[in-house]
């Protein structure tokens, strides 16, 4: 039972929150009304493809039963430790020990 | 191969059971294969064992980096069914199922197949056509499908509460009766028997650590005993599927995520057929050792961790208990985790990859044991021809980009999906 | 029958007696008595029977590790089975039953698997019983009912089960000597402390081992019980680790099979985050492996003790105690001094002056390099043993009414483990303590290994101090105690795993008692291949009964180890799962079961509805009003009367289950435009507009209405199954996709009752209603809203047909539901208003061609539901690209159509499929469906059964002749495809 940071609200029990998955994966831009391929594939990795390394994981969480807010969580997939948290629009830090 | 029968048995017990041979050899790698099964759980070996049986490929290796049938294999709660609606689901598992209901025979190894009954409860109306969609499908697949109204399923399943006041009220169900359960870990042995017996080498704690290529092409595997190289390389390590094609270059529209089991104590027999609900969350059912083995949902997040948590545990026990109000003073007697390859459309993956001589099996969400058989079957016939056979060929990695998800539930392209 | 109950010694108060009854049969024991220690001073020594061969077994330990002693406890509802007797406190009344065995526990007919156990070893099913198909179920049928132990109750619960959660900054598990000096230092230090244990009394092995300990422990329980942060809690499990310290707890109320007082739970759940925990845990002896080693009155040599020094109870006058290891000089003069003669057996050839000083005056006879080689004795108890050298030579037999063993001590590492926590093997231990933790939880005392009294007390105190100050708490704790009993010159423990078996000895050398698992099984699963300990575990079952292999494990990882002629380090060990012991289901789910296993939403007017006579069905979590009866009615009347007045008059439906959702923002506009597949940008001010919604991935995700209250203000519904992910889908695009776009978005669903009003005379009610309104097709045209009062009571009219009649939709705040409701029943009066459910609702939207959720399956494009002109050509929007694909864009997908039975009679069940043929299938038999019935119901306006479905090239197939197949009925019911839009195609109705 994991206690996740919430930038907003603090450490809360997972019970609070949904988790929505990858977030280093990036939407294209797909405002042009021609798609071009390489949009429409991007596109497709951008529905299908996820990030699933086994160690380091960024990932975005939403806080539902709390502020709704989504937010970036850098955990570690094989033993949950979290090791940073942060909003939606800001980076997660560097860490020298990489993934 | 030492032939098993009740006359081996007797024979063995007057002499102390001081001869049984070994089930399989512990070989030496040798440095060169025509195929290498990375994976040696249930998949991996029936794989390697259609190789030698349908294929007559015989200079094969299954390297498992820990104990074979370790993974998955051995931790689900091993029903076998076929209900499925889609058409490539369907026949894919149909085929499996005819293969379970020949297994032990097959395999001159008691895998305890016990087609008792798979019963999936409707709770609602729109369960109800939900339901009788899917049953009418596999009915037009050739699958056997029928449906339970409340009367029978009151007759048939005494523990379960048809209470019209129930949270969930049980409307009926749908009723798959050559579905069943299976022994995990008997599969496993008895693929690896079979296997072995026809030459196949199965290398345990051999870890698979890199992947040997030539241009596109795959010629081998490092691993940590050392490089082997291969004609044909075939990864079947469902929970570490996107691990292994990272080695090679290439990803899968995979999430590995954390799914429990839980078994109670033993007791005498009470529950005769496989229950699940779709509204609670719920699938259950009574081992031939009495315990009673149960399990709902993924966690919901990543995970490589092979441990429980307490939230589904007590969602999941909550809902047995709503159902079976008889099971609430029964003791839980364990419950542990596995890593499921989650799959963007809840399908799996039997196919040729990007790279030449690759072939890989995966994404087998919750639903990999059933399929251990059909899935071994069709692997081998994709890796020995070059090309996918009938029965898997809609299940492909390119088929996410085109558009052909097969979407049992409709849930759109999530992990979450089964 | 001689009383094994000794005049004095143990915690047991002989002023109380109690009765109890096993197997029918009266017994009495005293207040402080376990189920097990009762039975044994009253000479009961046969207690279960064995899982596979049905043996006869006593108890063997004195605690939860206990793998024999299992019963069912109490009747009625009250009744549980595979009950430990070694953890029942003994309450009057008390009624325990014996398990497993038919007719009864001496004579079980089931023990003629005993004598043929030479055909059953381990895993003998796996050989014979090959079959095909079918053929396993006939011995399975067999083994079934002879596998299981206790039975389930016939009676469903009716306890309580409670959650509690709760923090602290350290938990202590395990209440002996380490674990309450380890709470007392860290409480003195001034941190928040809870310690548990699952025994009635706190205090562990020192409430009787020895007077100082004892008078120590009461103090220091009393000095905690005074803390305010302090919480102490008696039996109560710490059963599993789990993520960022949280630790699971079961604790029980009252006594298991008796009735609970009232309003008080059965057991209560414990979450406990705490800062640091401490596994005070202790260590379990391990049986030494020897023939025949399960007989009644065989047990473990600290089990022997406890019962003597706890519950004062000699489990035998005349008793041969084998030992590999100190601990076994302990036990054996814990019984001599209870009055036993013992004949103490050390395997070990050399021990140090010390420890056989510490026999001194006592009546025991020490041999060492002796142990024992074969247990003799039946149901009754043991009447001898044959003992002798470790080369098994020289054996002799000794008379004697009790075999004690103890090999060796076992750490708790379960909590450490179940975090993912390395074991690690102590070679001169000859066990595994915690190695490297991932979890803030350190091991004390026995726990880590370390048994020496005062030092495994000096552990437990260091520790406390140290999670304490770790915490930022530095008060200090004072010195540790010292409590005497300065430890002995050890000499180290011998290996020993299985003792040679005299040659003319039958019967088996367990392991792993419950589940009959032999050091012969475990050659044998060994020379079979099965070489790694989960293989030996799942091969033989050892370890895999109700006890987990707390006695059996270590030996039979080191069996095997030897057989490999590996270190037992590199063998391993299987891993440990929680909970710790088996703990009763109904804890788990807790108060979250039945009727509160998921919360039941009502809408604001679901009294009313309830007056007015409605059945209600489940929308998700929704109850919504199905129908609404009238005398005399069956379902099938009122829903056709409510649907028929719908399309005659005027008519009045519940919506307030629908999602709906408030969006503001100045790219308020811009975000519709996204979020929707077809054309948003010109809804003006005061419109409404129906709303398709795309996955990314293309397919129909949801519909719905959008409203344009203001410039940069829209007020959405969504469907009500999908009104939360709607929002999460709109939530999770604002916050990660377009964090550039100024829009917020709530859920506004339970803040708004909604009502719809349908029928050619639902205007004329209205404006009955709202006089001071023009209610006119210029007014308020089609697709039009206003916003206004009734009877003093804001509301919100919608211009919107879901049925396909000129209709209107009346929102209001939540809390005027049922005030607005009542105003326009009132008015209704008038115009015959009557209520309808969702039933005629699902029947007139088919009719006119409404998709649904049946429709909206997931799998679906727009164009399959024939909306593909809707579809917006000049706007990005989600979905758009997913759409373009060719598994979504051939146009021989099943598309959209209407479906009438040729006969113009028959029903037509949802989920048919639609063939070409009629009879279709047969097992066996593959027919190619063209589609499917989403949807069906009765049609008033054609007066029959009409539906929708999907079938291939949809459009071209108008007019053709199929069979709605549903072999699940047998029913092959031919059918006419035709328009979706079966009532009203061109819209006349509700645009007029």
């Amino acid at each position: 039972m994991m206690l996740i940071p919430c930038p907003w609200c603090g450490e809360r029990s997972e019970n609070e929150f949904t988790y929505i998955g990858d977030a280093r994966r990036q939407r294209p831009d797909t405002s042009a009304l021609d798609v071009s391929d390489e949009t429409l594939k991007a596109h497709s990795d951008y529905v299908y493809l996820r990030d699933n390394p086994k160690g380091w994981h960024q990932e975005y969480w939403q806080h539902t039963s709390g502020c709704r807010a989504h937010f970036k969580v850098e955990r570690n997939v094989v033993d949950h430790r979290i090791r940073a948290s942060v909003k939606a629009d800001e980076e997660l830090p560097s860490f020298p020990e990489g993934r | 191969m030492q032939r098993y029968s009740i006359w081996s048995l007797a024979r063995n017990a007057l002499t102390g059971h001081k001869n049984w041979q070994a089930a399989w050899r512990h070989p030496e790698p040798k440095p060169h294969y025509d195929v290498i099964i990375v994976g040696g759980g249930g998949h991996g070996l029936a794989t390697a064992y259609y190789l030698a049986k349908e294929h007559g490929i015989t200079n094969v290796a299954v390297l498992e980096k820990g104990y074979l049938g370790g993974g998955n294999t051995g931790r689900n709660t091993t029903i076998v069914r076929s209900n499925y609606m889609l058409d490539d689901n369907a026949h894919f598992y149909e085929h499996g199922l005819k293969l379970w209901h020949q297994l032990s025979i097959d395999l001159n190894y008691n895998v305890m197949f016990s087609p008792r009954g798979v019963l999936n409860l409707v709770h609602s109306d729109a369960a109800r056509d939900a339901a009788k969609r899917r049953g009418n499908a596999m009915r037009l697949n050739g699958i056997d499908s029928e449906y339970w109204d409340l009367e029978t399923i009151a007759k048939k399943i005494p523990d379960l509460n048809v209470s019209k006041n129930a949270r969930y009220p049980v409307k009926g169900g749908l009723m798959q009766k050559r579905g069943g359960t299976a022994r995990h870990d008997a599969v496993a042995w008895g693929y690896a028997r079979g296997a072995d017996a026809r030459g196949v080498d199965i290398i345990q704690q051999c870890e698979v650590t890199g992947m040997m290529m030539e241009g596109n092409r795959i010629v081998g595997v490092e691993t940590s005993r050392g490089p082997i190289k291969a004609g044909k390389v075939g990864i079947a390590v469902a929970g570490h599927t996107t691990q292994l094609l990272n080695m090679a270059g290439l990803t899968a529209p995979i999430e590995s995520h954390l799914l429990q089991a839980m078994v109670s104590e033993p007791i005498k027999p009470t529950l005769d057929y496989v229950v699940t609900s779709g509204a609670a969350h719920l699938y259950v059912s009574q081992s031939d050792k009495g315990g009673l083995v149960f399990g709902g949902d993924i966690e919901f997040y990543n995970s490589f961790s092979q441990r429980g948590n307490t939230r589904t545990l007590e969602h999941v026990t909550a809902a047995m208990i709503s159902l079976f109000p008889r099971y609430a003073k029964l003791r839980l007697l364990r419950h542990w985790g596995g890593i499921m390859d989650m799959s963007m459309d809840g399908s799996p993956i039997i196919s040729k990859t990007p790279r030449d001589n690759l072939f890989l099996n995966g994404g087998w969400c919750y639903g990999g044991f059933k399929a251990t058989p059909a899935s071994g079957w069709c692997f081998a016939h994709t890796i020995a021809t070059g090309e996918p056979h009938p029965l898997n060929a809609g299940f492909t990695l390119e088929r996410f980009e085109r558009g052909y998800a097969i979407d049992e539930n409709g849930a759109g392209p999530v992990p979450k999906a089964h | 029958m001689t009383s094994f109950r000794l005049d004095q010694g143990g915690l047991i108060d002989r002023n109380a007696p109690l009765n109890f009854h096993f197997d029918g049969k009266a017994y009495s024991g005293f207040q402080g008595d376990t189920l097990a220690s009762a039975l044994l001073a009253n000479g009961v020594q046969l207690m279960g029977r064995s899982f596979k061969y049905h043996r006869p077994r006593g108890v063997y330990g004195s605690g939860s590790e206990e793998p024999n002693a299992l019963m069912t406890v109490g009747k009625g509802q009250e009744q549980e089975s595979n009950l430990r007797a070694t953890m029942i406190d003994l309450y009057e009344g008390l009624e325990a039953k014996s398990q497993n065995a038919w007719p009864s526990l001496k004579t079980d007919v089931m023990a003629v698997n005993s004598l043929m156990s030479a055909f059953l070893p381990a895993g003998f099913y796996y050989k014979i019983f090959l079959g095909s198909a079918n053929f396993w179920l006939l011995p399975e049928y067999f083994i079934r009912r002879a596998a299981g132990l206790g039975r389930p109750n016939e009676l469903a619960n009716e306890d309580d089960f409670q959650h509690h959660f709760t923090h602290c900054d350290v938990l202590v598990v395990g209440a002996g000597l380490s674990g309450v000096a380890a709470a007392l230092s860290a409480a003195r230090s001034g941190a928040s402390v809870t310690l548990v244990d699952e025994h009635d009394k706190l205090g562990g092995q020192g409430l009787w081992r020895e007077s100082s300990q004892r008078e120590w422990l009461h103090e220091a329980l009393a000095e905690l019980a005074d803390y305010p942060k302090v919480r102490l809690m008696s039996r109560t499990t710490a059963w599993g680790h789990y993520d960022d310290n949280m630790v699971a707890c079961v604790q029980i109320e009252g006594d298991p099979g008796a009735p609970l007082p009232p309003h008080q739970p059965r057991a209560r759940a414990w979450h406990i985050r705490a800062k640091r925990v401490i596994y005070a845990t202790g260590a379990i002896e391990r049986p030494l492996v020897f023939a025949n080693n399960d007989r009644p009155g065989v047990m473990l040599a600290h089990a022997g003790a406890a019962f003597a020094g706890k519950f004062g109870v000699l489990v035998g006058k005349s008793l041969v105690v084998a030992t590999n290891n100190d601990d076994g000089y302990h036990s054996a003069r814990i019984l001599a001094d209870a009055g036993a003669s013992v004949q103490l057996l050390d395997a070990r050839v050399e021990v140090s002056e010390a420890l056989q000083d510490s026999l001194k005056g006592s009546n025991i006879e020490l041999s060492l390099g002796q142990t024992v080689l074969s247990a003799k004795g039946g149901t009754g108890g043991v009447t001898a043993a044959e003992i002798g050298g470790l080369d098994g030579r020289s054996s002799r037999m000794v008379n004697c009414d009790g075999v004690l063993s103890s090999g060796g001590w076992s750490p708790s590492i379960h909590l450490h483990s179940h975090t993912g926590g390395k074991a690690e093997w102590r070679e001169d231990l000859q066990a595994f303590v915690p190695g490297k933790r991932l979890q803030e939880g350190v091991a004390v005392g026995a726990a880590a290994g370390i048994f020496s009294t005062q030092e495994a007390l000096n552990s437990g105190w260091q520790q406390g101090i140290c999670a304490a100050q770790d915490l930022g708490h530095s008060i200090s704790a004072g010195q540790a105690p010292t409590l005497g009993s300065p430890s002995l010159d050890t000499t180290p423990i011998l290996p020993l795993w299985s003792n040679p078996k005299p040659k003319k000895v039958k019967g088996k050398a367990f392991v792993d008692f419950q589940n009959d698992a032999g050091a012969s099984d475990v050659v044998m699963a060994n020379q079979e291949g099965y070489r790694s300990v989960e293989h030996l575990k799942r091969y033989t079952t050892l370890g895999m009964g109700t006890d987990q292999g707390k006695t059996a494990n270590i030996n039979g990882h080191a069996l095997l180890a030897q057989a490999q002629g590996r270190a037992i380090a590199e063998v391993g060990t299987t891993t440990f799962r929680p909970p710790f012991t088996p703990l009763t289901l109904g804890a788990f789910g807790g108060p979250h079961v039945g009727e509160a296993f998921a919360p039941v939403r009502r809408t604001p007017m679901h009294a009313l509805h309830e007056a007015s006579g409605a059945s209600f069905v489940e929308a998700g979590m929704w109850k919504r009003a199905e129908w609404y009866s009238r005398d005399g009615e069956d379902m099938w009347a009122s829903i056709k009367r409510e649907a028929l007045h719908v399309r005659r008059a005027v008519a009045m439906c519940d919506v307030s289950t629908l999602g709906k959702i408030d969006v503001q923002g100045p790219d308020a506009q811009e975000f519709i435009q996204r979020l929707y597949c077809n054309g948003m940008k010109t809804l003006a001010i005061g419109k409404v507009r129906y709303g398709l919604m795309l996955r990314d991935d293309g397919f129909v995700f949801d519909d719905g209405t959008v409203a344009r209250l203001d410039e940069n203000h829209y007020y959405m519904t969504t469907t009500t199954a999908n009104a939360a992910a709607v929002l999460a889908h709109m939530e999770y695009h604002l916050d990660v996709v377009w964090p550039e776009l100024k829009v917020r978005v709530a859920s506004i669903t339970d803040q708004w009752a909604g009502m719809a009003v349908a029928g050619p005379r639902s205007r004329d009610l209205l404006q009955a209603a709202l006089p001071h309104v023009d209610m006119s097709n210029h007014g308020l045209p089609f697709m039009g809203f206003l916003d206004t009062e009734l009877a003093g009571l804001p509301i919100r009219v919608l211009r919107i047909s879901f049925s396909g009649e000129l209709a209107y939709e009346v929102h209001t705040p939540a809390r005027f539901g049922p005030q607005v409701w009542q105003a326009l029943s009132e008015t209704g009066k008038d115009f015959d208003l009557m209520p309808y459910g969702t039933e005629a609702l699902g029947a007139l939207r088919i009719e006119k061609g409404h998709v649904a959720g049946g429709e909206l399956d997931g799998r679906t494009t727009p164009a399959d539901m024939g909306l593909g002109k809707m579809v917006a050509k000049k706007k990005d929007f989600i979905g758009r690209l997913g759409l373009l694909r060719e598994g979504l864009s051939r146009e021989d997908r099943p598309r959209l159509v209407g479906v009438i039975p040729a006969d113009g009679r028959s029903r037509i069940i949802a989920g048919s499929q639609l063939t070409e043929e009629g009879q279709v299938g047969g097992f066996g038999k593959v027919t190619k469906s063209l589609g499917w019935i989403s949807s069906a119901h009765f049609s008033v306006e054609h007066d029959c059964f009409v539906a929708l479905g999907f079938v291939e090239s949809g459009a071209l197939r108008q007019g053709q002749t199929l069979f709605a197949a549903s072999p699940l009925d047998d029913q092959h019911l031919p059918v006419n495809i035709v328009s979706p839009h079966m009532i009203d195609p061109q819209g006349e109705r509700q645009n007029g």
